[in-house]
């Protein structure tokens, strides 16, 4: 009984204006008392708001033009009619007898994933590699790449491990880090750089003519010069931060010497 | 050898297991044959019954009469200097060597290495010198005398320091 009151205060205000004024809305007079307890009775507020006065009055209501609901629609074609009527929403009763195939972005939205690292990777740790073919080598972790994967190296002199990508999951992060600063990594080392053309070398080695296709070639990998250039930068960082430590000699050895477990020992055990 | 340690009051014993792991405690009675009354009152063990199979008897024994309160085990326990008198012997010094290996960071366990394999060297050099010296004062029975000297072994000075020793 309250709530519609306002609404219907309100209604009238809106007319005038020309709706460039904000409408008026009236305060209800009456007030919830509590426990569904209004102030006001009905009949006292049959008078207050002086209904009596358009008690038996009626408007006569405004005549809405009906809108088409149907359209009719010139049809090709000999020995059909000519002409369709062709309704122009669709009947109530319709519903989809099949369900419509959706295409699900699932590709995309694994780019899109919010990437978490482990906190004690950050950059400067020391990190030991357990799977590819650097596997058991220290190195020192240097970024973080928007696809989540890390960006370590050696120093490639200390351990010949390049600027590579791992990810978390193959890498035990150390307690052991290397101060680097303000150290900011070249925009241009993304995923996109170290991303490797895979098809385009297997099919040149491939489909050579003249040669025998049972024969295949390895090609042997040559870094770029952008490549030696960018790691050069990048390991002059880290090795200066090195030096900067007080145990710089024993660290490039550790650097330089391969983690492994001896007897009795379980890396669940362990701390790094 | 006859048993020397025995569950008996004043017995000082160590926690081997559960929640009180590693604590000292001090048996106060005997409850039955598998069970015991102990309290701790200078390792923050408050009065309890325990399994004897949780305990590890040490050498150590409190002179205190049976079912004694715990002042009085208190009063025991200060007087025979027990937290420093287990903190001095080998068994308590084994434990505290576990526990800080236990600690040891992955460069902790490089450094260590490092240092043995300098000083195994320092030590394998001097040992093969006085093999040497003593081949020639003919102390393995007939002077033999090998053909070329001994290979010098790679030598670095021994370690000065040793971290986290053992």
């Amino acid at each position: 009984m309250a709530p519609p009151q306002p609404k219907a205060a309100a209604k009238p205000a809106a007319a005038p204006a020309g709706g460039v004024k904000k409408a008026k809305v009236g305060k209800p007079r009456n007030y919830d008392l509590g426990n569904g307890v209004v102030r006001f009775s009905k009949s006292k507020m049959f008078h207050k708001k002086a209904k009596y006065k358009f008690v038996g009055k009626k408007n006569p209501k405004a005549e809405k033009p009906k809108k088409p609901t149907v359209v009719v629609k010139q049809i090709g074609g000999e020995k059909n009619g000519g002409t369709r009527t062709v309704l122009l929403s669709r009947r109530r009763s319709f519903y989809p007898t099949q369900d419509k195939i959706r295409t699900r972005p699932h590709h995309k939205t694994f780019s899109k994933h919010v990437r978490n690292t482990r906190p004690n990777l950050t950059p400067g740790t020391v990190c030991i590699l357990l799977a590819g073919r650097h596997a058991g080598k220290r190195v020192v972790l240097v970024g973080v790449l928007p696809s989540g994967l890390l960006l370590v190296t050696g120093p490639f002199a200390f351990n010949s491990c390049p600027l590579r990508r791992i990810p978390q999951r193959y890498v035990i992060g150390t307690s052991t880090k290397v101060d680097l600063g303000a150290f900011q990594l070249p925009a241009h080392l993304d995923d996109a750089y170290f991303k490797k053309n895979k098809k385009s070398t297997k099919r040149s080695v491939k489909r050579k003519q003249g040669e025998d296709i049972f024969a295949t070639k390895k090609e042997k990998y040559v870094p770029s010069e952008q490549r030696k250039a960018d790691q050069k930068l990048v390991d002059e960082a880290v090795i200066k931060a090195i030096g900067a430590r007080a145990d710089k000699k024993v660290l490039r050895g550790y650097l330089k010497s391969a983690f492994g477990l001896r007897s009795s020992q379980f890396p669940h055990r362990l701390r790094f | 050898m006859p048993f020397a340690r025995f569950v008996e009051p004043g017995r000082v014993a160590l926690v081997a297991d559960g929640a009180l792991k590693g604590k000292l405690v001090s048996v106060v009675d005997v409850i039955d044959q598998t069970r015991a009354l102990v309290d701790g009152p200078g390792s923050g063990v408050a009065r309890q019954q325990i399994r004897l199979n949780q305990l590890h008897l040490t050498k150590f024994r409190l002179k205190y009469p049976f079912t004694a309160p715990t002042r009085v085990v208190r009063k025991a326990w200060t007087d025979a200097k027990l937290n420093e008198k287990w903190a001095e012997s080998q068994w308590a010094q084994k434990l505290a060597n576990k526990e800080k290996r236990a600690q040891m960071t992955d460069y902790d366990r490089f450094k260590l290495t490092a240092a043995r394999v300098k000083r195994n060297r320092a030590r394998t050099a001097v040992f093969k010198s006085m093999k040497v010296k003593a081949a020639r004062a003919g102390t393995f029975g007939k002077k033999q005398i090998p053909k070329t000297p001994a290979k010098k072994q790679r030598t670095k000075k021994p370690a000065q320091k040793k971290p986290a020793k053992k």
